[in-house]
């Protein structure tokens, strides 16, 4: 009995990878050329807009502190 | 018995048969590679941030950190069994939350701020109310038979878990139940991020793939392999085609998701660390990945590139994350600091 519930698991874990596989087969791919222009020209077109890219100027940065003079 | 070893014999021939298939439609669009379609493009020039802030508060190595959606607060989890969330502009701590289990692996804050989510070798995801007066439990997602590697919020409602029982799992909070299985990878699941439009998110396991999955139907849509090891971090590009992963073979791969195979890698034989954590600058263009040799590496994700290094930290870079508004970058430790930097 054992034996053939290990097989029959075994069948249908293949099976499921039959399907999945099946499944990945049937994806539309687009030209690898086309889609790297495309990532390209997200870049480019966010540049301006990207703080770590333009960097940010000190009056203006969240993370530095303000700076102040204490007198003593 | 050997009929049932005639069909195991011809379904393994259908795979073997199915896999060169995607292997074939894979080369056949492969008309280009990124770097080659970069080629034009400027240069980044050297990248060199600046230490602004270190946050000093934990006592032991910091496993995970995640910014809030206001860019200004995160939150962090460290084996000193303590969540903190973080004021980045002053410093401040402004909540402590005492884990029940001190082997915290991952940390996520909930788009509305109001919840925080952490898990670890507990296997389980509790996730807490951080707006009452004192953190308070709101749920304990107990099903996970590995740890819990990594968890996102898609809203107060929903969580989408990674674990090392090797599957992923969305939650629904108001349950408390899981939802949805997503089982597929043969590895423990390290990673996972949400795509920019929440309908997809992408896992990344010890088997050395990392998977596409739809949130809502449980179906996983796209395998990308290439890396010779676990994949330990992953993040989508910011417009949603393309992901990025960090492995333990010392490269990260960006992978395209409609032409479904990778388009560049980022290696350099001077760099023989792992990759522990990855993040990327707001127009996709640089990426900071967090590496065992206790730097953080930036890359220039068109060229391939290394365009910079976050230096600082006295030992493993375990987290890396860069906020919604792009200003800066956070980088978290085994060292037990935190470090924000742009």
């Amino acid at each position: 009995m054992s034996n053939n519930s290990a097989a029959n698991s075994s069948l249908v874990i293949a099976q499921k990878a039959v399907k999945q596989l099946r499944l990945e087969a049937s994806v539309r791919r687009i030209k690898v050329s086309q889609a790297a222009a495309e990532l390209k020209t997200f870049c480019l077109q966010n540049a301006h807009k990207d703080p770590l890219l333009t960097g940010v100027p000190s009056s203006d940065n969240p993370f530095r502190p303000p700076k102040s003079c204490v007198l003593l | 018995m050997a009929a049932e070893k005639a069909e195991m014999d011809a379904l393994k021939k259908e795979c073997d048969g199915l896999r060169a298939q995607i292997e074939a439609a894979r080369k056949a669009v492969n008309d280009n590679t990124m770097s080659g379609a970069a080629g034009g493009v400027a240069s980044v020039g050297r990248v060199q941030l600046k230490l602004r802030k270190t946050l000093k508060g934990h006592l032991a190595k910091i496993y995970a950190m995640h910014w809030s959606a206001d860019s200004r607060q995160m939150v962090s989890a460290s084996q000193d069994g303590k969540l903190l969330v973080w004021d980045c502009f002053t410093g401040n701590k402004l909540v402590a939350v005492p884990l029940k289990s001190a082997w915290v692996m991952s940390v996520a804050f909930a788009p509305s701020g109001n919840l925080v989510a952490s898990g670890g070798l507990d296997n389980i995801c509790t996730v807490y109310n951080i707006k009452a007066a004192s953190p308070k439990t709101l749920r304990e997602l107990d099903a996970h038979t590995g740890y819990l590697s990594c968890c996102r919020f898609l809203s107060d409602s929903e969580i989408i878990t990674a674990s090392g029982d090797t599957t992923c799992c969305l939650w629904d909070l108001e349950t408390g139940k899981q939802k949805i299985m997503f089982t597929n990878h043969i590895g423990d699941c390290m990673s996972l991020a949400l795509s920019p439009d929440m309908n997809t998110f992408i896992s990344g396991a010890c088997d050395s793939l990392a998977k596409l999955w739809d949130v809502r139907d449980g179906a996983c849509k796209q395998t990308f392999s290439g890396h010779t090891s676990d994949i330990n971090a992953i993040a989508f590009f910011p417009s949603g085609n393309a992901v990025i992963t960090g492995s333990d073979d010392c490269s990260c791969k960006m992978y395209d998701l409609r032409s479904d195979q990778e388009v560049i890698g980022y290696q350099d034989t001077s760099l023989n660390a792992g990759v522990t954590s990855l993040a990327l600058s707001s127009s996709g263009r640089l990426i900071f990945a967090g590496y065992d040799d206790f730097n953080c590496h930036i890359w220039d994700s068109l060229k391939g590139e290394k365009v910079g290094v976050l230096s600082g930290h006295d030992n493993r870079v375990s987290c890396t994350g860069v906020p919604d508004d792009g200003m800066g970058v956070c980088t978290g430790s085994w060292d037990s600091f935190l470090k924000l930097w742009n």
